[in-house]
């Protein structure tokens, strides 16, 4: 698979340039690559899950290496291979509950007896509902035995019925890389799908002549924004430039043109106008699973803002920026810092800049950071496009994409 | 008259406790205290009391100088010959409240180091020469008092330079002045918190008047007496007074009429009237039509009005900016209502050359003190008025230009307060350099002599290791860091700064030009930086009497900030910029800036995303230029009476602001 090697590689590339911004961007493109790995990926009979969670492990591995801080690779590997266990739990249950009743009546229609007979264990039980996923505490407790089961009973089931079964075992093979390439175009159709999914609540969320703050610039809170706009709200919003990025003026524009009153304002004057907003509503770079935000720079201070004023911070994040981490000094280990140059002119400030060169230590340093942390506890609400959820939930919300033995599956060993 | 002596001195103590001083700061604090001298001049006439809280001498010097120059000590001996005339011991035994020199001047003090040189200055420059009083102090001691003098003069050198400067302001007869006014000025340090106060309970203002009267009385004459007794030090001191002497001789008569307004100064202040007054005016509410309209027409500058004005600074002018400036300019030549001094100032605000609290309202001093010596009253006016009337006319100019900063408006205020009271019985020019030399006296005392007294309390709290962050550019905190790297201090300082001014590139271009070590931050990333820093010293635009800080804006999210991560955050502000009014947000009181240049990013020419729709209805470019900080975000206020917490803010307003700036 020569060809996919190319495609990683490239992926990586721009990774690592920093070529490919914005985590909707970023998860997308991972999807993408990961479908193709898939899909080229040659699958043994034995096992195949595995082998395909292993050449997804492999990718991953080097994607997350590439741009540690974009959490949004690390979080479609991570779905990816959570996609790829459930099917093959859903298959494996399918094809036990195929087996049972073989070993009855010996008819050929499995396909349609998937009302567990004979073989009902509670681990087919649990399997079944859990590829239903309802949102319930129950699944999520029944998660763990089940992983640990799948593999026995699918390697049993391959033991006991020896040739007889190796026909059903090649459909198998196909019918499991099919459904997970499926899966992940799902994936793929959710990320791309999500702003109108969150933008779809906005008027449940903003009621008439609203004052409305945000900072920087964020796909989803423009839909938003210009989802309540086109429900007939008037409201007015207030834009932070976001510097040195300044991608508050781009959101401004877009805001301009689609007729929204739109206010410029620079980011010092964020506390100073909170006072008179009813609403904070900014985008998210990754949600992290306390609940917590890493978010464009300068967030921090309008949260802290917004606490100080009772005005509710609202977070719009797409699902594919749920991060199943938990965050540990995020603002240093979880940032990146930019180019001085955004700062300061290189050519005005050259004459202090060369401070450094006779001593031991530059006079003058310049702190370009990326992203801030806001923690939880500053955060009113999250929008996703599954609904709207406290903080205190994130963790919960993240357990039905994730599954736990993902989490740290990028630190084993690759053959594992 | 002797109780209430005896009531001052236990007041003394009381007045001091209100905690103004940083435990160590000012040495000579008990100066004032012990009242030994004067108690015993005071006993022998009792009708007398104090003159000297009513003569409300001046000068704002409110803290008691930490240390005596050299300059003063030889200037009193420089007058010490002078004989006492018998006039002059009447008047000195009202005056009652004199301290002895000698007690001034500790014998023990160090030689001044070079930064007082400016306060020197300042207490012998005082003009109002309100000092009759103490030049009879000095007299008062014919005996032991000169010899102290003398001692002293002997063990300090005095410095070139503080004693030219005085001179300048001597007349040439009378070395005699220059005591008095040294001695005035001291006096006013030593005694003004706690005798103004019982003054103020203890006698009637009838009582005060006939007082007064009587005082002034015998003063002129001690002067008169004064001017004609040769002085023999002049002699001496001719040596390095030629050169500026020459330049400025003011008559003789010129000199005991300015003593004369002084009193009368002193005099007439009615406390009742101080009182009503403390509400302050109302602004302009740009939002009332008609008065916008009726000053559109008295306006000289044209200002255009914002495209999109937003709507919630409808109560705020918002012009467009540089479109007028290029006509103003060809008007210069042409313009009758305004002196070029003031046009010159009024364009500087207007480009925004000049900008900053401190030197805004230093320019505009200077301007009028331009434009007063330029004044020349038509025939049937009387000066005061003419001035006020020309001087508000001034004001209105600028402020079209650019809306007064609340220290510009200080500084007005107390400009015209000394204009109502310049005495009738002065000539033209005579009043003329007495303002002169009140604007002086203003900017250096007040300005930067408050600035050197506020940089010497904050480095005490500057200690080897900090992370000082600071915001924006201060001239005071800027001064701060400069004093405290020539101390020697091992510190590092983080640079914040906000668009659009980006005045943090200017500082952080001083700072590190002068060797000190900086980080340089946006104040998006306030958070990300705050985890290292140890203090905070912010600069601030006016302290308001509810201890909201009123400054550039950004400084309230940066306090929020620290607030946030337990830092500790220091204001430091010249008491000239406190003022009563309150003020819970940024939005009721504020000045709009330029919008254009929100949408323009120099420097960047990729961020041009705003540059086809700044025109469209919909888009409104909101540039603020203050926000108002919260006092719980603040740690502590570092003024020129010391280190408070902001909750003592209005208390420093009502002790002190009404005794300074309105008498």
């Amino acid at each position: 698979m020569p060809d996919v090697q190319v495609l990683v590689n490239e992926f990586l590339n721009n990774l690592k340039k920093r070529k490919i911004e914005g985590s909707q961007a970023t998860a997308r493109q991972t999807a993408e690559l990961l479908r193709s790995v898939i899909s080229q990926q040659r699958v043994s009979y034995t096992n195949q899950a595995g082998a395909l969670m292993d050449a997804v492990r492999a990718v991953g591995e080097q994607l997350i290496a590439a741009n540690p801080v974009e959490l949004a690779v690390g979080n479609i590997v991570r779905r990816v291979l959570h996609i790829i266990r459930e099917e093959n739990i859903s298959l494996t249950t399918a094809a036990i509950a195929g087996l049972g009743v073989s070993a009855v009546s010996d008819d050929d229609d499995d396909a349609e007896r998937n009302d567990h007979p004979v073989l009902s264990a509670a681990s087919l039980a649990a399997a079944a509902r859990s590829t239903l996923r309802p949102p319930s505490l129950q699944t999520l407790l029944e998660d763990v035995p089940d992983s640990a089961a799948v593999p026995h009973t699918s390697s049993s089931g391959g033991d006991s019925d020896g040739k007889s079964r190796s026909a059903d075992k090649s459909s198998r093979t196909r019918k499991l890389k099919h459904d997970v390439i499926e899966a992940v175009n799902e994936l793929i159709q959710d990320i791309t799908t999500c702003y109108e999914q969150i933008a779809e609540q906005a008027v449940e969320h903003i009621h008439q002549n609203e004052v409305i703050l945000t900072l920087g610039s964020s796909r989803t809170v423009l839909e938003f924004l210009c989802a309540a706009k086109e429900k007939k709200r008037s409201f007015r919003v207030f834009v932070a430039e976001g510097a040195p990025r300044y991608q508050g003026h781009l959101l401004a524009k877009e805001l301009v043109t689609r007729g929204l009153q739109t206010t410029l304002i620079t980011d010092s004057a964020v506390f100073a106008m909170i006072s008179r907003v009813n609403m904070v509503i900014v985008g998210a770079h990754a949600v992290m699973a306390n609940g917590g935000v890493i978010a464009p720079v300068g967030l921090n201070m309008v949260a802290l803002a917004a606490q100080r004023h009772a005005v509710p911070f609202v977070v719009l994040a797409g699902t594919h920026k749920l991060c199943p981490l938990y965050p540990h000094n995020p603002e240093v280990l979880l940032n990146e810092l930019r180019s001085p140059s955004e700062l300061l002119d290189f050519g005005e400030f050259s004459d202090c800049m060369d401070f450094g060169n006779g001593t031991s230590s530059p006079l003058l340093h310049v702190v370009n950071p990326t992203f801030d942390y806001v923690p939880p506890k500053l955060v009113s609400l999250f929008i996703t496009d599954t609904g709207g959820h406290n903080p205190s939930y994130m963790y919960r919300l993240i357990a039905d994409y994730y599954s736990a033995d993902d989490l740290v599956v990028q630190r084993r060993p690759k053959g594992s | 008259m002797d109780p209430r002596r005896a009531a001052r001195t236990v007041i003394d103590p009381k007045v001091r406790k209100v905690g103004f001083f940083a435990p160590g700061a000012p040495p000579d604090r008990s100066l004032s205290g012990p009242p030994d001298p004067i108690a015993s001049s005071s006993a022998s006439s009792p009708p007398i009391p104090d003159l000297s809280p009513s003569g409300n001498f001046l000068s704002p010097v409110m803290i008691p100088p930490p240390r005596h120059s050299s300059a003063d000590t030889a200037l009193l001996s420089s007058s010490r010959p002078v004989p006492p005339s018998p006039l002059r011991r009447d008047s000195l035994t009202s005056a009652g409240c004199i301290h002895n020199p000698s007690e001034l001047f500790p014998s023990s003090s160090p030689t001044a180091p070079s930064s007082y040189a400016g306060r020197v200055v300042e207490f012998q420059d005082d003009p109002r020469g309100n000092s009759v009083k103490v030049a009879t102090g000095a007299s008062s001691f014919p005996g032991g008092g000169f010899d102290l003098t003398a001692v002293k003069t002997s063990s300090v050198p005095a410095s070139r330079f503080t004693t030219v400067s005085v001179v300048k302001t001597m007349p040439p007869g009378l070395s005699e002045t220059i005591v008095e006014k040294v001695g005035g000025s001291f006096e006013v340090e030593n005694d003004r918190p706690a005798s103004s106060k019982s003054l103020k309970e203890k006698t009637s203002k009838a009582e005060r008047r006939a007082l007064q009267e009587a005082q002034r009385a015998a003063k002129a004459a001690a002067k008169a007496e004064g001017s004609k007794v040769p002085s023999t030090s002049e002699a001496a001191m001719s040596a390095n007074v030629k050169p500026t002497k020459a330049t400025k001789a003011p008559s003789l008569k010129n000199d005991s009429a300015t003593v004369a307004a002084s009193e009368k100064k002193g005099g007439d202040r009615p406390p009742e009237k101080d009182r009503k007054k403390d509400v302050p005016h109302p602004r302009m509410q740009y939002d009332d039509k008609s008065r916008v309209e009726k000053a559109k027409r008295r306006a000289v500058v044209k200002q255009t009005e914002a495209r999109n004005r937003v709507e919630l600074f409808r109560h705020l002018p918002q012009y467009e900016h540089g479109t007028q400036l290029p006509d103003l300019e060809t008007k210069f030549f042409q313009l009758d209502p305004v002196h070029p001094a003031i046009y010159k100032v009024g364009l500087q605000y207007l480009s925004g050359d000049i900008s900053g609290g401190n030197a805004r309202c230093i320019a505009m001093l200077e301007a009028f003190q331009e434009a007063i010596k330029d004044h020349s009253t038509p025939p049937e006016k009387t000066l005061s008025r003419d001035l006020t009337a020309k001087l508000s006319s001034y004001v209105s100019f600028l402020i079209e230009c650019r809306p007064l900063s609340i220290s510009m408006g200080n500084a007005i205020r107390f400009l015209k307060s000394h204009i109502a009271k310049l005495p009738l019985t002065l000539s033209e020019s005579e009043a003329k350099s007495s303002l002169q030399s009140d604007i002086y006296n203003f900017i250096n005392e007040k300005i930067i002599l408050a600035d050197k007294v506020i940089v010497n309390h904050a480095v005490t709290k500057i200690r080897d290791g900090d992370v000082l962050l600071t915001y924006g550019s201060s001239s005071a905190v800027e001064m701060i860091l400069l004093h405290a790297h020539e101390l020697g201090k091992r510190f590092r300082v983080v640079v914040v700064d906000s668009r659009p001014k980006l005045e943090g590139q200017l500082l952080l271009r001083r700072l590190v030009g002068k060797g000190l070590s900086c980080t340089y931050i946006y104040i998006t990333g306030i958070s990300y930086i705050m985890h290292e820093v140890s203090r905070i010293f912010l600069g601030a635009s006016s302290v308001l009497s509810n201890g909201t800080v009123y400054s550039r804006v950004g400084t309230a999210c940066v306090a929020m900030v620290a607030h946030e991560f337990r830092v500790p955050v220091l204001v430091c502000c010249e008491a000239y910029k406190f003022h009563e009014r309150v003020q819970l947000d940024s939005i009721c009181s504020n000045e709009l800036g330029n919008p254009d240049a929100i949408s323009e990013v120099p420097g960047r020419e990729d961020i041009n995303y705003l540059d086809g729709c700044t025109n469209s209805e919909n888009l409104q470019l909101l540039n603020l230029i203050y926000d108002a900080t919260p006092s719980d975000y603040v740690s502590l206020i570092i003024t020129d009476y010391g280190m408070v917490p902001p909750t003592s803010v209005p208390v420093i307003v009502r002790e002190y602001r009404r005794e300074h700036i309105w008498i």
